[in-house]
């Protein structure tokens, strides 16, 4: 059958109160003595166009928010089978590790109760507390045994480079329970969103990640992280992908010069980023004529790198449809909406209700 | 860097009695004792009590080794004098001007008074360095030119500088890295690229390991390899910001280049930014164009470390896409990744092209 795998889907915490159930009483009771409202991100201004898409903005609940709407809206009228759910909610720039950790663990246990147990066609990534790198691993190795979790979701403006050796419990615990880590934009750490501070407008924040993704790609690849975990693989999640033709052939040059600076990557960075890592495509960043958007596919390799997605309830410009897929043989399609990404994320076929 | 590829045959123009513009080599203060005669008293005293105060936690070295004089030039580039590569202009004659008949070199010197915490004592190194280069530089070689040295994160005192220098006809560039405190279109800055419009001098941008914000927006990676390869993203960064804040509107004389900082990036660049503005145009309602058309017009990109394409062919067409007027050539002597002009194309261009990228387009733009 022709699989439609929608890869990064952002499901929204209502209200930080609809995470006390999951929370030992010490820190519900801390929330609330504290005036905690909400730890939603703060890069997406409810009112910016690119914030939600018009249909998602029902008038009643935070776009995302609710279960049934998500179902509807991605699943049922997008005809897509499977929906990889990647919270958003920011437990992961919080200062206070023990904080962090029950939170995490709470929302993801909300996303199982909340989203997993509602509607089969959903899959889920692992919230995880970055802060302290072993007790992340703790969680994925709890949160893994309900198998609707089937990836672990790292930020990508973290304290450290996420290839980083300190982060490495992370990536032992994902390659122990067979899951891929998706990299997504999102503020973990306390840096500056660019090499030069911080920029004063939206549009150069959503600009500056595709920065971040490139630096967490070559800080990946360059600490050998792919030759510590031969079954690692990586999903950079909204980060466009156009850049990365570019990104390749520089890296392959420096590395052709500096090599002897990480003995342990033993083959050129494009050939492991080709095994080990694959993209979304919402939003594909590409050009808008044909001609060239075939030979972007073409020097990134293979269109077996890239995996749909709608990054629903986010609006872009131009959707996969419109800006690549529409470019592609038919064969190739099936390999973008969903074959790649049943294959990447070991979905069975007896697994879709459609 | 030497590519283990083939190499195309020469695209330096041979048959017209005029060499090619490398635009960007490296000039080097040999000391900080060579700028000692540039420098009023009190910053002499100044010197001598406190010296030198950045961001590095060293009195001298870099985290990233490599981007040392010993670690970061060419094995073959030390003079015999033993003075620092780039130093000794007599070698730099020998090795690369009169070697590659260079007909102009734009000097654009690293030293770095930007970075020192004592700003007015980074503006008097500045205004030093540029001192040191019309007696050691300018006034020796008529193939030369220079970019001013600037304390950039003092940009009023920058723009003092700036209006002094370009009295001298030998400065064609004002001269900033790319890792700011801030980016470069913020307000904060508007005064040094007013007097840079003003002067009629570009400012360029050039490749720099500094200290003061991390690299990467997920903190300082551990390998020069990765300094080096997102560097490139510190480029972008700059470039967005120059646009985004409305720089090139508010000044429509002013030109910017982009030194060093490689360019296969810049098409995919401007789809992002293209793309993204369809959607988010309404949060920066001051700019008057798509965000790419200020790159056609405004900016100016040279081409070391020349990007290599897996398919060398594609080369070609990033060239076209980047903007056959765009880019001008580059070695980068002395240091490590020094662009061979006779080897730095993995394929042969056009010689039309190659007239441009090699000389045409700098000559016009330095009016040189």
């Amino acid at each position: 059958m022709t699989w439609r795998i929608d890869c990064d889907v952002h499901n929204a915490v209502p209200d930080i109160s609809a995470l006390f159930a999951y929370l030992p009483t010490r820190w519900s009771d801390y929330c609330v003595e504290h005036g905690v409202d909400s730890l939603a991100p703060n890069y997406y201004p409810p009112n910016m166009a690119f914030t939600a898409k018009p249909e998602a903005r029902t008038g009643e609940a935070e776009p995302g928010s609710d279960a049934a709407v998500v179902g509807k809206q991605v699943l049922d009228e997008g005809e897509i089978d499977i929906a990889i759910l990647n919270c958003l909610y920011a437990i992961q720039p919080i200062h206070n590790e023990d904080w962090a950790v029950a939170m995490a663990r709470a929302v993801n246990d909300w996303q199982a109760a909340h989203w997993l147990e509602v509607d089969n066609r959903f899959r889920a990534s692992i919230v995880v507390p970055t802060q302290s790198p072993e007790r992340a691993a703790e969680e994925i190795h709890r949160a893994a045994e309900n198998r609707g979790f089937v990836q672990v979701l790292l930020l990508a403006f973290s304290e450290m480079p996420l290839g980083r050796r300190c982060y490495w419990p992370i990536f032992q615990a994902a390659a122990e329970n067979g899951l891929p880590v998706g990299v997504h934009p999102g503020i973990a750490g306390a840096n500056p969103l660019l090499p030069t501070g911080w920029p004063s407008y939206c549009i150069e924040d959503y600009a500056a990640a595709s920065g971040a993704m490139q630096s967490q790609l070559v800080s990946l690849v360059c600490e050998g992280a792919f030759q510590k975990y031969a079954t690692l693989k990586v999903v950079m999640l909204e980060s466009g992908v156009s850049w990365l033709p570019s990104l390749m052939w520089r890296l392959d040059k420096n590395w052709k010069g500096l090599r002897r600076e990480i003995p342990w990557v033993n083959e050129p960075p494009s050939t492991v980023i080709r095994d080990h890592v694959r993209f979304t495509v919402a939003p594909f960043d590409g050009p808008e004529r044909a001609d060239e958007v075939l030979r972007l596919v073409d020097q990134m390799g293979s269109t077996e790198l890239l995996l749909y997605a709608s990054d629903y309830p986010h609006w872009h410009h131009r959707d996969a449809e419109t800006s690549l897929l529409r470019h592609l043989s038919s064969e190739e399609r099936a390999k973008v909406t969903g074959g790649n990404a049943a294959e990447l994320y070991r979905l069975d076929a007896d697994q879709v209700v459609r | 860097m030497a590519s283990p590829v083939t190499a195309a045959s020469s695209p330096v123009p041979e048959s017209t009695g005029v060499g090619l513009i490398d635009c960007d080599v490296h000039n080097v203060v040999p000391s900080d004792a060579a700028l000692r005669p540039y420098l009023p008293a009190k910053w002499r005293s100044y010197a001598e009590l406190v010296g030198s105060r950045t961001y590095s936690p060293y009195v001298k070295g870099y985290r990233y080794p490599k981007v040392s004089p010993a670690g970061g030039s060419r094995v073959d580039a030390w003079p015999s004098s033993g003075q620092l590569p780039g130093s000794d202009l007599d070698f730099m004659r020998e090795q690369l001007l009169d070697q590659y008949g260079v007909d102009r070199a734009i000097l654009n010197c690293l030293y770095r008074a930007a970075e020192q915490r004592n700003e007015e004592y980074g503006a008097a190194l500045a205004r030093a360095v540029n001192e040191w280069q019309i007696e050691n530089w300018l006034e020796r070689d008529s193939r030369l030119r220079a970019s001013v040295t600037v304390a950039f994160e003092t940009p009023d005192l920058a723009a003092t500088e700036i209006e002094r220098a370009a009295q001298h006809p030998g400065f064609v560039q004002v001269l900033l890295f790319p890792r700011t405190k801030e980016p470069l279109g913020r307000r904060r800055y508007w005064p040094l690229f007013e007097a840079a419009a003003r002067c009629g001098l570009p400012v360029g941008i050039h490749f720099a390991s500094t200290t003061v914000t991390p690299i990467t927006s997920g903190g300082w990676p551990s390998y020069y390899i990765e300094d080096h390869t997102v560097m490139s993203m510190a480029f972008q960064a700059q470039l967005t910001s120059l646009i985004m804040e409305g720089v090139f509107d508010r000044f429509p004389d002013l030109k910017l280049v982009l030194i060093e900082g490689g360019f296969a990036w810049v098409p995919p660049l401007m789809w992002r930014l293209d793309d993204l503005y369809h959607r988010m145009r309404d949060e920066v309602p001051h700019l008057r164009r798509l965000p790419s058309e200020y790159v056609r017009d405004q900016v100016k990109i040279t081409t070391q470390p020349m990007e290599e394409p897996e398919n060398p062919r594609h080369l070609l067409d990033l060239i076209e896409q980047v903007g056959r007027q765009t880019l001008m050539f580059s070695t980068d002597y002395p240091h490590w990744d020094f662009d061979n002009p006779r080897r730095a194309f993995q394929v042969k261009l056009p010689k039309d092209l190659s007239e441009l990228i090699m000389r045409e387009n700098a000559r016009s733009f330095y009016r040189l």
